[in-house]
């Protein structure tokens, strides 16, 4: 117990700073409260309705007119009007434009004044909308978010193809996360290898050139590529100047930018972990397989590289977990086709502050983070990860 | 006798190419950095090849701008805080959590590893949801709260690691020779692991110290620091001051290395 205790404070700062945050964030993504806040009575109303209105009645037309009212009162409307936006584009300019001629003449009745104002209050859709938007409790941007929404007959349907972006950003955020942590492997493992294998006095003087960039700043390392990278820049220049290609290429904006710059950034972490394992091997095993008959190739394959696994599997978890949330390097050398969901995530908070829809996002990113973290758990251990 | 010799050659010669291929990915790994800084030198403001002549005004220009003043002083204020917190809650978790009576150790070590692991955008914007309405956004304190978190679990997993190489029996000894817990731990433990607690700490500063995407979202422009304003001069226009602070963070970056290379060096020696 008093082993516990010393866990105490550091469990409570996280569970302050990270846990309750990331929660309460997951929760936006179900959670809807700007119309029902702003639109009491109509919400209420709308609620009590056993299915999905034809037309409400005149008696929630009243409703919605006393509730816009109120909400352009206490400056609740813009964020209701942007929730229903996220639903059906024009649904902001419609809610603005029917404030503006509030309060209703006297005499004439509110369904019929809504109607005249605009002809969309006359259509079932819009307060199906309405309604929907008016829970508390939503699934709209946990669909939103895998390209899908529940269509007017109640049904999970695709969104339009033109709306349809978060899958393929999912995919594609896997996949250039898969191949960095490839690429890495690819390039890593024979680097580990040569310095686990050499002399403890060579081996620690290359391991400046793994080390050093590897404590060398993102930002720093980021920087540099974009200067090399560039249409003009030092690559290009080394290029048209030594006749292989006639004009600049595009290395960066693009997705060879991305994958050159994640994949320099994250390689020292699979260097050092293969190195890690590799360095604890006795070369014994392998000289006894050749001794007793083995090709060195077959002995390298099936004793040396099986006692690597733990290297392996640690540093592509390391490499692909890690490159799964990259938001800076994408966004520096990427171009528009290379968005990764961290970027997206920003983008709906930084330009249409949809907090539903960041939430969603953020369900699917860090449940798939989660799993592959449980997995490597289970298969190799968080004991293995080592630093330095 | 010659189905060995072929066999021993072969091996030579993949050996030689395994060679070859590492030397490359070495010089990949190491070429941008080369090839940047002389460019912070370049007299010109063009970032390309031959120089047209070295000057220091690049340096001098970072040096002097009050905005890179600031981001300089703000990277090691909200560096040496958020490691200070780090430090202190990552190694007394790392005690308990290596100590064979720690309860649930398969579950709990997994969470205090995690801020490693979730992306840092959702941290970030999670972070922005809940500090906003406690008026911890554009703060000091809320950024080095946010960057203290994040740098735990390298304390943690190098207190740990360390640890492991501890033997307990040195405790009960000095307990049984009348120590108090805490003269058994300040004088026994501590200095046992030590290297492990310093090179933690190194990281959890390292880890503020290059983060960007979180005072993206919860600092202000009073929270500026180096790396945010990196990000926010490559994105607006490139000028040659952002590769002399590249330089002058490449000189820090071996400091480091040498920091840790000397760390270990010396817990290599006291486990000898």
């Amino acid at each position: 117990m008093r082993a516990f205790l010393l866990a105490v404070p550091l469990l409570i700062f996280l569970a302050a700073t990270f846990v309750v945050p990331i929660g309460k964030l997951l929760i936006m993504s179900v959670e809807t409260v700007e119309v029902a806040n702003a639109f009491p009575r109509t919400a209420a109303l709308l609620a009590g309705l056993p299915g999905p209105p034809a037309l409400p009645s005149r008696q929630i037309f009243e409703a919605l007119a006393a509730d816009l009212e109120t909400a352009q009162d206490q400056g609740t409307l813009a964020a209701a009007a942007r929730r229903l936006n996220t639903y059906e584009p024009g649904f902001r300019s419609l809610l603005l434009k029917t404030v503006r001629q509030l309060p209703l003449p006297d005499g004439e009745p509110a369904d019929k004044a809504f109607q005249r104002i605009d002809q969309r209050w006359g259509e079932p859709e819009t307060w199906r909308l309405l309604g929907r938007a008016a829970h508390r409790w939503t699934l709209d941007f946990l669909l939103t978010a895998v390209d899908h929404k529940i269509g007017a007959g109640g049904t999970i349907e695709p969104v339009e193809a033109s709306q349809a972006i978060y899958v393929g950003a999912f995919l594609r955020t896997f996949a250039i996360s898969a191949s960095v942590a490839l690429i890495c492997l690819v390039l890593g493992y024979p680097v580990a290898f040569v310095l686990a294998t050499l002399p403890a006095r060579q081996s620690n003087l290359l391991m400046i050139f793994v080390i050093v960039p590897f404590w060398t700043s993102l930002l720093v390392r980021t920087t540099a590529w974009y200067v090399l990278l560039q249409p003009n820049g030092v690559f290009n220049a080394l290029l048209t100047r030594s006749g292989l290609t006639a004009a600049p290429v595009a290395l960066m904006f693009n997705r060879t930018g991305v994958l050159i710059g994640m994949t320099h950034v994250l390689l020292p972490f699979m260097i050092l972990a293969n190195y890690a394992v590799m360095r604890g091997i006795s070369p014994d095993y392998q000289r006894a397989a050749v001794s007793l008959g083995a090709h060195p190739a077959l002995a390298f394959l099936r004793i040396y590289v099986p006692l690597t696994l733990p290297g392996i599997g640690t540093g592509t978890f390391l490499v692909f977990v890690l490159a799964l949330g990259y938001y800076i390097t994408p966004a520096l050398l990427g171009g528009a086709g290379d968005e990764m969901i961290s970027q997206l995530v920003a983008l709906q908070i930084n330009r249409q502050l949809n907090w539903g829809l960041a939430g969603a996002l953020s369900v699917y990113l860090v449940v798939f983070t989660l799993t592959v973290y449980v997995v490597f758990n289970r298969l190799v251990g968080v004991d293995r990860l080592r630093l330095g | 006798m010659t189905a060995e010799a072929t066999a021993v050659l072969s091996e030579r010669i993949v050996r030689r190419g395994v060679r070859v291929f590492s030397t490359a990915v070495l010089i990949f790994l190491v070429a941008p950095i080369l090839i940047i800084v002389p460019l912070s030198f370049n007299q010109s403001s063009y970032f390309s090849y031959p120089l047209t002549g070295l000057t220091l005004r690049w340096y001098d220009f970072i040096l002097q701008s009050p905005e890179w003043r600031m981001a300089i002083f703000n990277s090691f204020v909200i560096g040496f805080s958020a490691t200070a917190i780090a430090t202190v809650l990552g190694t007394l978790a790392a005690i308990g959590i290596s100590r064979p009576s720690f309860p649930l150790r398969g579950v709990i070590m997994p969470v205090l590893i995690a801020p490693m692991i979730i992306p840092i955008i959702v941290v970030a914007v999670s972070l922005y949801l809940v500090f906003a309405p406690l008026g911890l956004t554009n703060t000091h304190l809320g950024v080095i709260l946010a960057h203290a978190a994040l740098g735990t679990p390298f304390v943690v997993i190098t207190v740990t690691a360390r640890l492991m190489a501890f033997d307990t029996n040195l405790s009960r000894a000095a307990a049984s020779l009348g120590a108090t817990p805490w003269a058994a731990f300040r004088r026994v433990m501590l200095p046992q692991i030590l290297p492990g607690v310093a090179t933690g700490s190194i990281f959890a500063f390292a880890t503020s110290f290059d983060e960007v995407v979180v005072i993206l979202f919860i600092g202000g422009p009073e929270q500026r620091t180096i790396p945010r304003q990196m990000w926010a001069g490559i994105r607006d226009q490139i000028n040659p001051g952002i590769l002399a602070m590249a330089g002058l963070l490449t000189v820090f970056a071996v400091a480091l290395f040498l920091l840790i290379s000397w760390l270990q060096g010396r817990s290599g020696a006291s486990a000898r």
